[in-house]
């Protein structure tokens, strides 16, 4: 009773703290639409809007043109000016740090190896010498295939984690010994059960990404607050529509936060695993260029696999925005 | 009246808290004949939502025995349908939707999907919401949610309709037509009805018996008053009525005299 308590406690709070979000909104929708009866509601609400269009019809031709374009070139300006500005000073450091010399190439030598690599990233010569697009697709497709496997066996896991439970008794100290295990520990267990380089990369890449995974699902769906629960309870609905109408929807946004990590770390990891696996991949690429000794590819390979990274995360972030129905 | 539906007998519920252990209700003994429509009041915390929450069938009680058409209330079902006190719409479904998982549940297997949507379009039409269907919760405001909530409740045709504060967060006028439609379906349902408040007006309007709890911790039923006033009743009528004027007072009394010394 005790600990059945307790673990519904999590769950009751993240009720309470909806509950007043919801004053919060409420206070503004009730400025929008009032409790007016419908018809009133509607038919002001029509005639609000036509106001708006005449007012901003009016006040477009008011304004001087110049003086509007000038306001937005600032505001873009304070948007894009201060990260401008970091860059610039990042590219100076660099500069003078470079400047006498030495084993690091400056900035200047290494976007004239960049402008010459990425004239042509899709070329072939031969299975250990490709373009870096080819390396860079070689890396992501291992995360795909690594990350999807993980999702399709850690989301139903994790589901399975939070709602019995027995299970994730038994389940939760084996979880918390193997997680911090850095994943590379894994790889020569997946050399020796493939034999291959190849699908021993993408079982690190699956080791990785699985711990997130699980454990934000499971604690999603233990955080369903129990008012939805009880509608669910009230309604007698069959396991299925608990799980499609209640339980899915809830646990989403966890599940999605618990993606954005795993495909985190998964980029993080397929660099170091593909230095020891070899191959083609931008981790192989990166290591290859150190025993060519062209330092300046591996500086440019640091920037792809930062800008990859970020591009991984904003389109999961762009994901998880669609689908959190809060602030929607 | 006459058959019982709802039995309560000698029903306790407690909490086990990090402080111990809560008694929050004791000795309750209530019978809740076919039809009927009874008021829960009392003071902030008492316990009315707790009761509320046995008779549901979403609690289980620490001690007695509740039953429900003669079988022991085991769990929740939708033939007892509630209106929550925070309305619990579900924030990623339509207005439409919401209704519509309740309407599906209990009708899809003798109707087809263009009567349970006309059902849905209907139930939320009652509560005069039909203009905001396709709005999700977060874009209406407290007082349409808890809308949406009876609506959802009342498209079960439920034979016992449980209300915790359903009228609460709603403006006076709204309040007084929702509350005119609600003794409507009472009366063409004959469904049984138990409801929440803290306002004496609606208790008397709305309800044959007035069931008064006294104050927590430990709260029971302190007196049951028989309102005992024809229907259909007529608030505007009521207004001026000796019986209606007798019914509030002695709520009041309970209420503010005998009870509020020990209110906290
Ligand atoms: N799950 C719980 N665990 C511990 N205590 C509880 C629990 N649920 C209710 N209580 C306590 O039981 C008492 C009655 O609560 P309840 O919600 O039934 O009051 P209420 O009469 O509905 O109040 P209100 O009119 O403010 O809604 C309160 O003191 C409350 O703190
Ligand atoms: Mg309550």
């Amino acid at each position: 009773m005790t600990a059945a308590m307790i673990a519904a406690r999590p769950g009751n709070m993240a009720g309470t703290d909806a509950t007043e979000a919801d004053a919060g909104r409420t206070a503004v929708s009730i400025d929008e639409t009032g409790n007016e009866l419908p018809a009133t509601a509607s038919a002001s609400k029509v005639a609000d809007g036509v106001k708006e269009k005449a007012e901003k019809s009016l006040s477009l031709p008011a304004e001087p043109l110049a003086g509007r374009i000038g306001e937005w070139a600032r505001a873009l300006l304070g948007i894009v000016l201060p990260p401008l500005a970091g860059l610039a000073l990042l590219i100076g450091i660099w500069h003078l740090a470079t400047f006498g010399g030495g084993g690091i190439p400056g900035p200047g030598q290494t976007w004239d190896a960049a402008v010459a690599l990425f004239s042509d990233p899709f070329y072939v010569d031969g299975p250990n010498d490709q373009g870096i697009g080819w390396n860079v697709l070689a890396s992501l497709e291992r995360v795909g295939i690594g990350f999807g496997i993980a999702a399709l066996v850690g989301i139903p896991a994790g589901f399975l984690l939070g709602r019995f439970a027995l299970l994730s008794q038994m389940l939760n100290p084996i979880i918390s010994l193997l997680r911090p295990v850095s994943p590379l520990a894994w790889l020569p267990i997946g050399l020796l059960v493939f034999q291959r380089a190849d699908p021993a990369a993408t079982w690190t890449i699956f080791i990785c990404s699985i711990w997130p995974m699980i454990l934000n699902t499971a604690q999603g769906v233990t955080r369903v607050p129990q008012d939805y629960l009880n509608v669910a309870r009230v309604l007698n609905l069959s396991e299925w529509k608990v799980f499609t109408r209640i339980l899915f929807p809830a646990v989403l946004p966890y599940m999605l936060t618990g993606i954005r990590l795993s495909i985190g770390t998964a980029w993080l990891v397929i660099v170091a695993a593909e230095m020891l696996t070899g191959g083609v991949g931008i981790g192989f690429w990166v290591w290859d260029e150190w025993n060519n000794l062209k330092v300046e590819h591996i500086i440019i390979a640091i920037f792809v696999i930062g800008i990859v990274g970020l591009i991984l995360e904003q389109m999961l972030m762009l994901v998880a925005r669609r689908f959190s129905y809060e602030n929607r | 009246m006459t058959k019982k539906i709802v039995q309560i007998e000698n029903v306790g519920q407690s909490f086990d808290t990090k402080k111990g252990r809560f008694v929050a209700l004791r000795d309750i003994d209530l019978d809740i004949h076919e039809g009927e429509s009874i008021a829960l009041i009392g003071h902030s915390g008492c316990g009315k939502s707790t009761l509320l929450n046995l008779i549901a069938g979403l609690t289980r009680p620490s001690s007695g025995v509740m039953l429900c058409g003669g079988r022991e209330i085991a769990g929740p079902g939708p033939e007892r349908a509630v209106v929550f006190q925070n309305h619990s719409l579900l924030p990623w479904l339509t207005c439409f939707d919401n209704v519509y998982l309740a309407v599906e549940r209990v009708f899809a297997a003798k109707e087809g999907k263009a009567s349970l949507k006309q059902r849905t379009h209907e139930a939320l039409e009652l509560v005069g919401l039909a203009h905001a269907e396709t709005k999700f919760p977060h874009e209406i405001s407290g007082g349409m949610k808890q809308r949406v909530g009876i609506a959802r409740a009342l498209s079960m045709q439920p034979r016992i309709l449980l209300m915790d504060e359903p009228f609460g967060a709603l403006d006076a006028l709204t309040r007084a037509n929702l509350q005119d439609e609600l003794m409507k379906i009472l009366a063409a349902t004959k469904a049984t009805m138990v409801m929440v408040t803290h306002d004496v007006d609606e208790a008397v309007l709305l309800s044959d018996r007035v069931v008064m709890l006294t104050n927590g911790p430990a709260a029971t039923i302190g007196e049951i008053l028989e309102v005992g006033i024809e229907r259909p009743r007529d608030r505007l009528a009521l207004a001026h009525d000796a019986q209606f004027g007798e019914c509030r007072a002695a709520i009041m009394e309970f209420l503010y005299h005998k009870q509020l010394k020990r209110a906290a």
